[in-house]
């Protein structure tokens, strides 16, 4: 296998460019500070332009299958930029869970076929119904049973975009075994409540289906499979955000610290503070190759997926909360108020450590794959 | 010598031409390497001429590779480090044509070992500082001053030297940057000890050492900016290398890891997991770096890698040796020896451990690497600065 390609290329360049742009006419700081304590603290309108217009929402989905036709690197391109503006759209739960979900189905079935295609266009939004902490090689989930009718009991916590979906995906136990439905949140039976969430740009709701129509998407000869493939490039893609969010922590300190006098000089000429940047940026310069590395793995199906996936979210997790941590302690007693919003991007650099297995448990199925035993 | 661009499938035909005219198994070592550099092989990207061709560096993995799969004997790059990292782009930069043809072939060959006369007892991360004094007197200059760490001093025949000429100008004016011939009467070489027992490096005295001016490099008073380019160059040499994965310290403890099961426990399990994961992303920090280099684009990212090799390094030379236990309490050799080149792989852990020590001070202190990542990659400003305006002699010390 040739070696992977960690750069950006010029058509990448230019997807950044546009999201990038979007991002800094539609997603500002202080209209997000506001947003997130309003009635609508998902940006709706800013979410069908990325979806829908700038046909980001299926980016890794084939074309004959109602996608952009590009791969997972261009998903976590996007990714990265989200991360960076800690953007309040269901990119994850919708454009890469849920759609990663139903491309594990069999695409002759016309269910999974037809909600593909309305993700992958941004004409619906989809979350999968599982705890987002839930992380890749975990056992298929107990929490909803299926009868042979496809009506679902049963009920999922900490679902991430549940509460901005319109159709959730829902591994379920039925009559055969593991199986994937497509419920639709309207439908009767459904409760979707959101949590008051620790991210407050990405929010967690619990699902409760009480006798809930499902339509099958996948049976148990894909289910579990579908399913783990979700996680796993979740997981792996999650890293590119990771990655984002650190890079903004880093240009707003370096800004901040150059602006900021005290004792009659920048305090950014302080070497105990110099050198705590320098370390976050060099943590940056890894954290972009690994990230880059899990991206394209995913694209092109490698053998060491499962290695690139675990190296890249232990490492870029941790970074990510490194980087928003002295985001906020380099900032001072402003970094600390509600009006700066470097707390917008400690909270998701928190709340994505958990997300789609922690470090540690990343680590523990490196451990597997590279022949670490405990 | 044509003037046409050199490819790679342009320096495939010349490596097999040249091959053919001189089999490695049968050519005396030294005539080969002598051939290969009048050849233009050597590196490809220097003049054409002076061992290369003037092509792209990025090229030269392509002749290593041909000359590798044929068998052919190399230069032992290890044993001439400091000459091939240091000395040759600094020559090639400010060397006269007659120091570049004097120098650089035996230099490329490895005839004529090299070191690096920098730091000092008094001018260590503020090398600018230094003290050794070079006074001019007739077509010599005569030196005097103590230089310290200064490996391979004891095999080398020439020495890359920065000295102070004059000392009334603030630190970075005065200074002057030369060629200094090893066994002359004026120089002694003394072993350093180290930490771990050897002498791997050396202090050398110099004594009235006298350099014919025909040895200088750079104008008289242009030595600081000489020496950014020797320094510049080793620190791309310390950090820039390729490996594949689990291929430096990380795969010795892995592979203690796997054959002493009796060993383990669960901190060490996590701190393992840990670093396992750190060099990995760095690993592939050093792959995204090199793809940058091929398609010239030139990133920051590589002011840094030495910074991380040096944790890392440590971080599992340190873990290695608590993993070993009882072992960890004995220690391979203290007998005080003179070896020619760093051997990581050769010693036991306890060496690698305290050697691994010095990964974070020579080449520049990571505290240096620092300062220069945050000013020149951040744009951090510099620390307020007492010596910028004074002459050397009035500085505190």
């Amino acid at each position: 296998m040739s070696d992977p390609d960690l750069l950006y290329s010029d058509v990448e360049d230019d997807l950044r460019a546009s999201v990038r742009d979007l991002l800094a006419d539609r997603c500002e700081a202080s209209a997000l500070l506001a947003r997130v304590e309003s009635a609508e603290p998902y940006d709706r309108k800013l979410w069908t332009t990325l979806a829908a217009e700038l046909g980001t929402a299926g980016l890794h989905v084939p074309e004959e299958r109602g996608g952009q036709g590009a791969s997972t690197r261009e998903t976590a391109l996007v990714l990265e930029e989200l991360g960076r503006s800690v953007a309040p759209v269901p990119f994850l739960g919708s454009a890469v869970l849920a759609t990663t979900a139903l491309l594990g189905a069999d695409p002759a079935g016309e269910e999974a076929a037809g909600l593909l295609r309305r993700l992958a266009a941004g004409e619906a939004t989809g979350a999968l119904a599982v705890p987002l902490a839930t992380g890749p090689g975990a056992p298929f989930p107990q929490l909803v049973g299926a009868d042979p009718e496809g009506t679902l009991t049963g009920r999922v916590g900490t679902v991430a975009d549940a509460s901005a979906a319109d159709v959730l995906v829902v591994p379920a136990t039925g009559p055969d075994g593991p199986a994937l439905y497509a419920v639709d949140v309207a439908a009767e039976g459904v409760a979707v409540t959101e949590r008051v969430s620790l991210d407050l740009t990405r929010r967690v709701a619990d699902v409760a289906l009480s006798g809930a129509r499902g339509r099958l998407l996948a049976g148990p000869e894909r289910a579990a499979a579908a399913l783990d493939r979700a996680l796993l490039t979740g997981a792996g893609l999650l890293a590119s955000e990771q990655l984002g969010v650190a890079q903004w922590c880093l240009d707003q300190t370096v800004g901040y610290v150059q602006e900021r006098y005290q004792f009659g000089r920048p305090v950014g000429s302080f070497q105990a503070l110099k050198h705590r940047l320098a370390d976050v940026w060099l943590e940056l310069v890894a954290a972009r190759a690994a990230a880059r590395y899990a991206a394209d793995a995913l694209a092109s199906d490698r053998p060491d997926t499962g290695v690139a996936v675990a190296v890249a979210q232990s490492y870029c997790a941790s970074v990510a909360v490194h980087a928003a941590e002295e985001c906020v302690q380099l900032h001072g007693g402003i970094g600390m108020t509600w009006e700066h919003p470097a707390h917008l991007y400690l909270k998701r650099a928190k709340a994505d450590e958990i997300a789609l297995g922690t470090p540690g448990r990343h680590r523990t199925t490196l451990a597997d794959l590279v022949d670490l035993p405990a | 010598m044509s003037e046409s661009i050199v490819d790679a499938d342009e320096l495939r035909h010349r490596v097999a031409a040249f091959l053919a005219e001189h089999d490695p198994a049968t050519t005396d070592r030294l005539e080969f390497l002598r051939a290969r550099f009048d050849a233009g092989l050597a590196w490809v990207h220097y003049p054409a001429g002076l061992g290369g061709l003037g092509a792209p560096r990025a090229l030269q993995q392509v002749v290593d590779a041909e000359f590798a799969a044929a068998g052919a004997p190399d230069n032992n790059p290890r044993r001439i480090g400091i000459g091939l990292g240091m000395a040759a782009p600094t020559i090639l930069r400010f060397g006269t044509e007659e120091q570049k043809r004097r120098f650089l072939r035996p230099l490329w060959t490895g005839e004529e070992v090299w070191c690096q006369l920098f730091s000092e007892p008094g001018a260590g991360s503020d090398l600018a500082a230094l003290g050794t004094r070079a006074v001019r007197d007739g077509a010599d200059w005569v030196v005097t001053g103590q230089k310290v760490w200064t490996s391979t001093a004891h095999t080398a025949r020439w020495a890359i030297l920065v000295t102070r000429t004059d000392p009334d100008v603030p630190k970075h004016q005065g200074m002057t940057y030369f060629v200094c011939d090893m066994t002359d009467p004026g120089v002694e070489v003394r072993p350093l000890r180290q930490i771990t027992g050897e002498a791997e490096f050396n202090e050398v005295f110099l004594n009235g050492a006298r350099i014919p001016d025909a040895h200088r490099l750079g104008a008289v008073g242009e030595g600081w900016k000489v020496a950014q380019t020797t320094l510049m160059n080793e620190r791309v040499a310390i950090g820039g290398h390729a490996l594949p994965r689990e291929g430096g310290m990380v795969g010795v403890v892995a592979g203690t890891w796997r054959e002493r099961p009796e060993l383990r426990t669960p901190d060490l399990h996590d701190r393992l997991l840990r670093l396992w994961v750190e060099v990995e992303a760095f690993r592939l920090a050093g792959v995204r770096l090199r793809q940058q280099l091929a398609v010239g684009e030139p990133g920051p990212e590589g002011s840094g890698m030495k910074l991380a090799f040096a944790r890392l390094n440590q971080a599992l030379s340190g873990l290695e040796v608590e993993l070993l236990a009882d072992e960890g309490l004995t220690y391979d050799d203290w007998t005080m020896r003179r070896p020619e080149q760093v051997d990581f792989t050769g010693r036991e852990a306890g060496y690698r451990y305290l050697r691994a020590k010095g990964n974070s001070i020579e080449g520049g202190t990571s505290e240096i690497l620092r300062n220069i990542v945050a000013e020149r990659v951040l744009g951090l400003p510099a620390e307020p600065r007492v010596d910028k305006d004074v002459a050397w002699k009035d500085l505190p010390r």
